[in-house]
């Protein structure tokens, strides 16, 4: 019994280890071991990616303004070999980065925190002076098409305010107008018609973007909104419904100003967002510039953004493996795959439970459908799993075009299982159905099912989340009780039922 | 007669009950070495080392490796009255198909379901490409002659040969079952499919105790036969065989699947590097207490198969 002693010991160390470390860098950082005192901060990162053309470089990205609804801190560019600064005129500010020579692919960094700002401060200062509508170049055919359109609008509003809502309207019923679809169809998008529309009719207006705060996206686009000069004011317009004002978790990237992005001595510039939400307590956020400690250093916040929303995926799977040890070795449950309950509890994660349960069962339930047809057709196995991906592929894109139809987006979230691991699960059930008949499949099935719920349930806690990524060293308490697990040598608490038998006598 | 619907812990303890866990690390973990495993878990190899050691095993007639060899083995099939195809790596009884007799062109299966020369081929082309195997790996059809099956066993099983798994430890036979197809399981003698699995005193080979489906039960639930009468012809020839195939094999807890054909005697069917716990609920009794007395035993120097079965039929009587 010696090496099960220095094996406790291993385990002990181990879990003893994960607590330590978690206290040090509690005190040492002051990170909070509650998710609840803190403010929601985001963490956005632009990424400006383009081609230089091997001659001096300029570029130069307009940043967040005062009134973009969120306050900017940390601002950071990480861009080897350029040269960078913020420049302010007037309202309008921008990052600049500039190198004497370039060539070939080229990635610039910007990011920054945002935190959000009261309402009170949102409110756009006064102009100056009052803008005033540009003249909007028309060809014939839209020239007419637009004076239609607007003089509908005019009829059927009070007011530009009025107007603005009735113009939206006519771009948005259906069937459209054929004003209305000649202008959307020549029209780079609707934002951008509206303003030209809006500019015509003597109503300032101009076309402005941001980013709509979701937690660990990445690799987004700037969305459009018009903004309509009222009443003295510049009031922003949601272009697809005509609300006025700020939507919820908007940052307003670029209102003033000339463009977006400029680059000079490169060719086919482009740029994408990637954002996290991030939790920083209160105080820390007063005092973000302290960190001299080696936790804040090899910390998993000095990762790129893009690498964080990853991790803190990834940072939850040992939660998910624990349960799956706990389940098959303490209770019992029969699953269908080892581990492939976490993949269903991690597509749980993106798509929240309820949705992606349905979404699951009716895929796997119309495919087991699908491959009792294909085993009428004598395929090879490998012809026939791959027969079966190519349907769950159909099955899943009806499904998300149906939901969509129906109004639900949830459609679109089965995209987010792994295709073949539901080709395989298919497969495999209906093996276990010809062969062991249905109730095996429901055991298997509810029995991965349950525990795919249980690990969703527990990686989804607020408090487990916040844990495991701002203190991975936990991890190692479960990888102390997993270990403990494996060597557990008692009955499983479905072996008290199956047992049962014994008791007759 | 309904039993409660959970047993307590102590219980099981109290029974000298092997659970899962126990048997992974303790005795799976522990005796059985892992590179000792594609031994038994390609039943081809098991019966090519069978037939090297002078196990006795059914008649292999063929083996079908790849697609294409397929079609050349239509006109062998043809002329066979009754064979059984089997998966080599297959696990649980999955992929074995068992052809009782022929109807003109057709086969007929011991359900009576009716297969066509396609159905078959099929059958063998998903043998090959994994969907039988183990983790789906590609694997190769076996073609044998099937069982004729004792006539002792008359009225026990029910469209399926009858076969008698015995849990060898260390080479000492410890536990034996006797496990009767059923309607219910489609004339496949797996326990958890709902075949009958009757207890065998060692020292006899007579009935102990009968279950099917975790329940009591004494009489076979298809022909109505009382189970109680039931006793094994050739008990220690059947130990000794599978007390040998630890010599054969070097794994220490296995379970040997044998059957008595009618002709040959005692044949091995296969063997299993995990042999299941449901033998425990056949005999009513748990496996710990036997195993433990064979751990605590000190004897270093060979004993032969013949010895070990005589300690085992006294010792576990």
């Amino acid at each position: 019994m010696n090496s099960r002693t220095s094996f406790f010991t291993v385990v002990g160390a181990l879990a003893l280890a994960g607590v330590l470390i978690a206290a040090l860098r509690h005190m040492e950082t002051g990170a909070p071991l509650l998710p609840g005192a803190e403010t929601e901060v985001w963490l956005v990162e632009a990424r400006v990616d383009f081609r230089a053309q091997g001659g001096p470089v300029n570029v130069s990205l307009s940043l967040p303004e005062a009134d973009a609804g969120y306050s900017a801190f940390n601002e950071q560019s990480a861009s080897a070999g350029y040269g960078y600064a913020v420049v302010e005129q007037g309202d309008d500010r921008r990052a600049e980065w500039t190198r004497r020579q370039a060539s070939g692919a080229q990635t610039l960094y910007f990011s920054a925190q945002f935190v959000a700002q009261p309402p009170e401060a949102v409110t756009p200062g006064q102009p100056s002076a009052p803008p005033r509508a540009v003249s909007v170049f028309w060809n014939d055919a839209q020239s007419t098409a637009a004076q239609n359109l607007l003089d509908r609008a005019r009829q059927t509003s009070a007011g530009p305010r009025s107007l603005v809502r009735e113009l939206v309207k006519s771009l948005n019923v259906q069937p459209l107008d054929q004003n209305a679809a000649l202008l959307l169809g020549q029209a780079e998008d609707r934002a951008g018609l509206l303003v030209r529309l809006l500019n015509e009719e003597g109503i300032p207006a101009r076309e402005v973007m941001g980013l709509y705060l979701r937690d660990a996206r990445r690799r987004q686009p700037l969305a459009s909104l018009v903004d309509v000069y009222l009443d003295d004011r510049w009031v922003l317009h949601n272009p697809v419904t005509g609300v006025p004002g700020m939507p919820a978790d908007f940052l307003l990237w670029h209102r003033a100003g000339a463009s977006l992005l400029d680059v000079a001595g490169g060719r086919n510039s482009r740029v994408s967002f990637s954002m996290l939400r991030q939790s920083v307590p209160v105080q820390q956020l007063a005092y973000t510039t302290n960190s001299d400690s080696a936790f804040a250093r090899i910390g998993l916040h000095s990762l790129p953004i893009e690498e964080q929303s990853m991790f803190r995926m990834l940072l939850l799977l040992p939660l998910g493996a624990a349960v799956v040890v706990f389940m098959r070795v303490l209770v019992g449950v029969r699953t269908a795959g080892t581990f492939m309950p976490i993949l269903i509890s991690l597509a749980f994660l993106q798509t929240s439970l309820l949705p992606g349960l349905v979404s699951f069962v009716s895929v796997v339930a119309i495919g087991l459908m699908m491959r009792a047809y294909l085993s009428r057709l004598n395929l090879l196995l490998v012809a026939r799993i791959a027969t079966l991906i190519v349907l769950v592929i159909f099955v899943i894109t009806a499904l998300s075009v149906i939901g969509y139809q129906l109004g639900y987006s949830t459609g679109m979230v089965i995209t987010f299982f792994p295709m073949i691991i539901i080709a395989w699960t298919i497969e495999r059930m209906s093996i276990l159905w010809e062969e062991e008949g249905a109730r095996e499949v429901l055991i298997q099935g509810s029995g991965s099912l349950f525990v795919a719920i249980v690990a969703y349930l527990l990686m989804h806690h607020p408090l487990l989340e916040h844990l495991s990524f701002n203190f991975p060293e936990l991890n190692l308490i479960l990888l102390a009780a997993i270990l403990a697990m494996g060597q557990y040598t008692g009955y499983k608490l479905t072996e008290l039922y199956r047992f049962r038998a014994l008791l007759d006598d | 007669m309904t039993s409660p619907a959970f047993i307590r812990p102590s219980q099981l303890r109290q029974r000298g009950m092997l659970g899962m866990n126990r048997r992974n690390i303790d005795y799976i973990g522990r005796y059985n070495q892992r590179r000792l495993y594609p031994l038994v878990d390609d039943k081809l190899k098991t019966k090519l080392l069978a037939q090297e050691y002078g196990v006795p095993t059914p008649q292999l007639r063929f083996v079908v490796r790849e697609q294409h060899e397929i079609h050349e083995y239509r006109a062998r099939i043809q002329e066979m009255e009754q064979f059984v195809l089997k998966p080599a790596k297959g696990s649980g009884g999955k992929g074995i198909l068992v052809v009782n007799g022929r109807d003109g062109e057709n086969f007929v299966k011991s359900s009576g379901a009716v297969l066509t020369m396609a159905d078959l081929e099929r059958h063998m082309s998903n043998t090959l490409a994994g969907l039988y195997s183990l983790s789906g790996v590609p694997d190769v059809v076996i073609a044998e002659d099937l069982i004729a099956f004792d006539d002792g066993f008359a009225g026990y099983s029910y469209e399926g040969v009858p076969d008698i798994r015995i849990i060898v430890f260390r080479g000492y036979p410890v536990m034996a079952m006797l496990r009767l197809a059923t309607h219910a399981s489609d004339g496949k003698a797996n326990l958890h499919q709902g075949a009958v699995g009757v207890g065998l005193g060692m020292d006899t080979g007579r009935c102990l105790f009968a279950v099917q489906d975790g329940q009591r039960c004494d009489s076979h639930p298809d022909t109505g036969k009382p189970l109680n009468t039931l006793q094994i012809d050739n008990w220690q020839e059947l130990l000794v065989l599978a007390s040998r195939c630890y010599e054969m094999t070097g794994l220490g807890y296995m379970g040997t699947d044998l059957v008595l054909d009618a002709r040959q005697g005692p044949q091995l069917l296969e063997l299993n590097a995990r042999p299941g716990l449901a033998i425990q609920v056949a005999n009513d009794r748990g496996l710990l207490p036997r195993l433990r007395k064979i751990e605590a035993m000190r004897e270093r120097r060979q004993v032969s198969a013949q010895d070990r079965v005589a300690f085992a039929m006294e010792a576990f009587a």
